[in-house]
């Protein structure tokens, strides 16, 4: 196990080493990093400045050393927009992208699960079908037209829900007051839409192989009754896997907010970066990816040792 | 696929049997013949959108701004009805869809058959090399797969900047590891049986092999993929170009019409949006629709 770990975390570790290059070349090589590193209105002599301090005049792999150097103390350059340290800027707005996510993954077990349940339970009913049909659409709906449809529908036509925002925020977070609540169910339903497919999916297997068990088997001939089999028997064992595949779903949740975010406009990272991206606000563009990129393979890292702990065939075929 | 012919003579016309049953299976079910249907009439329409469309969107001449936001059904000032609308410069939204498909659909198909090429090609490479060869690709096929796709397409394209082209190396990169997995699957279980080792000892040149040998007896997985792949692509230009990072101005693609009504549907204008994300899901859907049933039909583990 520990050898596992070990080799594990020194994959982690080189894949962020190629992760820094590629940004590296991304930004200081494809395009002329003084363009994209110091703000188009920056006079000859702060351009001549910025440019000795970014270390701009020194071989590239000298550069590259300075740039992990920066990036590990934290410093990944100033916003053009904002005037903030961009790194900064990032992690603020990172609780209201977290929010959405897991009210994302929230909803699709609270939706997910039930209807995974009847279809699995009643497969060859006209409910099970539709629910089936629906989880296709699930999976080929692209999210940010089902979030304009969201909008159009509840927030234009009906006027049941807010289209944008946050709304009110209680020490940072939206699901705290009422207000907050409302702005966050519409983004979070759209952001949820995909893996609540996932989840009935998921759900309608597991069912369908767990009814087949001699456990279930052995309590109906007990006489129990039918609901108590149900929600007991079959319920318990089909729930750990769905909710550790749905768990594993974060990182994915996380990526896909960019297109919640934009559509609801709600202040997340996703949001962020899409604006960076579009006024060439490169520092916060960079550090973005550094993150995400660190964020994921943090929860990699995280998967896989859960996946071996679960599953012991996965940790000997890596040592194998 | 290849143990078809072992009990037959090789002089066996090989190529029509398997083809005319994989059609003749396709065709047993009725919703992939009809998602086949309706993506061939989208196909079609594209092709045909400077002929058959009520006017030319990107034409000056053609659109009058008084036209702007004119509601499904109405009369515009040149005498055309626009079924669907208009949107703010005063396109036909009809129009507007048409040549918005030609654009998706080559930016999605193109991408889709180069990531192919791509990746079957390493995919093979992988699986014929071995070793450290295969170790390489490989690793670069989990790292790649480890990023979801649209944050690996937001990286490229955040260093690229917009253009279709650039769209499209970027859904190339994201989508080659898909078929170089694929291929490699079944390369792996083809590479070993006999006629492979007969081409070996024919000596002949390693390319000829993988190409005219090895590949041919991978394809069915790779349609699937194949197949499937392009709706992504097509799913993911769209939320890119939706985003503001991918096709130009200049040449709307359907995710952009989106983009652009996307104001004007809070207040109630929803058709500038509507319109073109129905063509969008109806093609989506249709191919998705094919390669689901493509999937049954071609998995050897569900033939007899």
């Amino acid at each position: 196990m520990t050898v596992y770990l070990l080799r594990r975390l020194l994959q982690s570790l080189l894949v962020l080493v190629a992760m820094s290059v590629i940004v590296f070349v991304g930004v200081y090589a494809v395009g002329d990093p003084v363009e994209i590193l110091i703000s188009p209105d920056a006079d000859q002599f702060e351009r001549e400045r910025a440019i000795r301090a970014l270390g701009l005049d020194l071989p590239l792999w000298q550069q590259y050393l300075v740039f992990v150097k920066n990036a590990l103390q934290g410093d990944l350059g100033r916003s053009f927009v904002f005037s903030e340290p961009a790194l900064q800027l990032i992690l603020q707005k990172m609780p209201a992208t977290m929010e959405l996510a897991f009210g994302a993954m929230f909803i699709s077990i609270l939706i997910g699960l039930p209807l995974g349940l009847y279809a699995g339970l009643k497969p060859e009913s006209p409910g099970a079908k539709v629910i089936m049909a629906g989880s296709i659409l699930g999976f080929s709906l692209p999210t940010f037209w089902v979030g304009l449809m969201l909008i159009m529908v509840f927030a234009v036509q009906l006027g049941w829900l807010p289209s944008t925002g946050r709304g009110e925020t209680l020490y940072g977070w939206s699901f705290l007051t009422a207000n907050g609540l409302s702005h966050l169910l519409l983004p979070a339903i759209n952001l949820a839409l995909f893996k609540i497919s996932l989840v009935i999916r998921l759900t309608r297997s597991g069912v369908r192989e767990t009814m087949l068990m001699d456990y279930v088997k052995f309590a109906r001939a007990k006489g129990l009754s039918p609901a108590r089999v149900t929600y007991v028997h079959v319920f318990k064992n089909i729930l750990i896997p769905v909710v550790t595949v749905v768990g594993l779903e974060l990182g994915s949740t996380i990526a896909f907010s960019v297109v919640t975010e934009s559509v609801f406009a709600w202040p997340g990272m996703g949001k962020l970066i899409i604006d960076s991206i579009n006024v060439l606000d490169r520092p916060v563009i960079v550090a973005y990816l550094l993150i995400i990129v660190l964020m994921f393979i943090v929860i990699n890292l995280v998967v896989d040792i859960l996946y071996s702990v679960l599953d012991p065939r996965v940790r000997l075929e890596g040592q194998a | 696929m290849s143990d078809v012919t072992l009990d037959k003579a090789p002089v066996a016309p090989r190529e029509e049997t398997p083809f005319r049953r994989f059609v003749s299976e396709f065709m047993s079910s009725k919703i992939a013949v009809g998602g086949l249907l309706v993506f061939l009439v989208i196909v079609v329409v594209a092709l045909l959108a400077p002929w058959i469309a009520p006017q030319n969107p990107y034409d000056l001449g053609q659109i009058d701004i008084m036209d702007g936001r004119l509601e499904p059904g109405e009369v515009g000032a040149s005498g055309i009805t626009h079924w669907l609308g208009t949107d703010d410069q005063g396109r036909d939204m009809l129009s507007g869809i048409m040549y918005g498909l030609r654009i998706s659909l080559t930016v999605g198909a193109g991408s889709a058959l180069i990531a192919c090429l791509v990746g079957a090609s390493l995919g093979l490479l992988a699986a014929y090399a071995g070793g450290r060869t295969d170790t390489v690709i490989m690793r670069l096929v989990d790292l790649q797969l480890s990023f979801p796709t649209i944050l690996a397409a937001l990286m490229i394209l955040a260093f690229l900047g917009k253009g279709i082209m650039n769209v499209v190396i970027a859904l190339v990169i994201v989508e080659w590891a898909y078929y170089a997995r694929t291929v490699r699957g079944s390369a792996l279980v083809e590479r070993r049986r006999e006629y492979i080792e007969a081409a070996q000892c024919l000596a002949l040149p390693t390319r000829r092999i993988l190409f005219r040998h090895l590949l041919p007896n991978c394809l069915p997985p790779l349609i699937v993929v194949g197949t499937i792949q392009v709706a992504r692509a097509i799913a993911l230009e769209a939320t890119l170009s939706f985003l503001g990072l991918g096709v130009p101005i200049t040449e709307p693609s359907l995710g952009l019409l989106i983009a652009n009504g996307y104001e004007y549907m809070l207040s109630g204008k929803y058709w500038i949006s509507f319109y073109p994300g129905v063509a969008l899901l109806v093609t989506i859907v249709s191919i998705n629709l094919m390669g689901d049933h493509l999937r049954d039909v071609l998995n050897p583990r569900l033939k007899k």
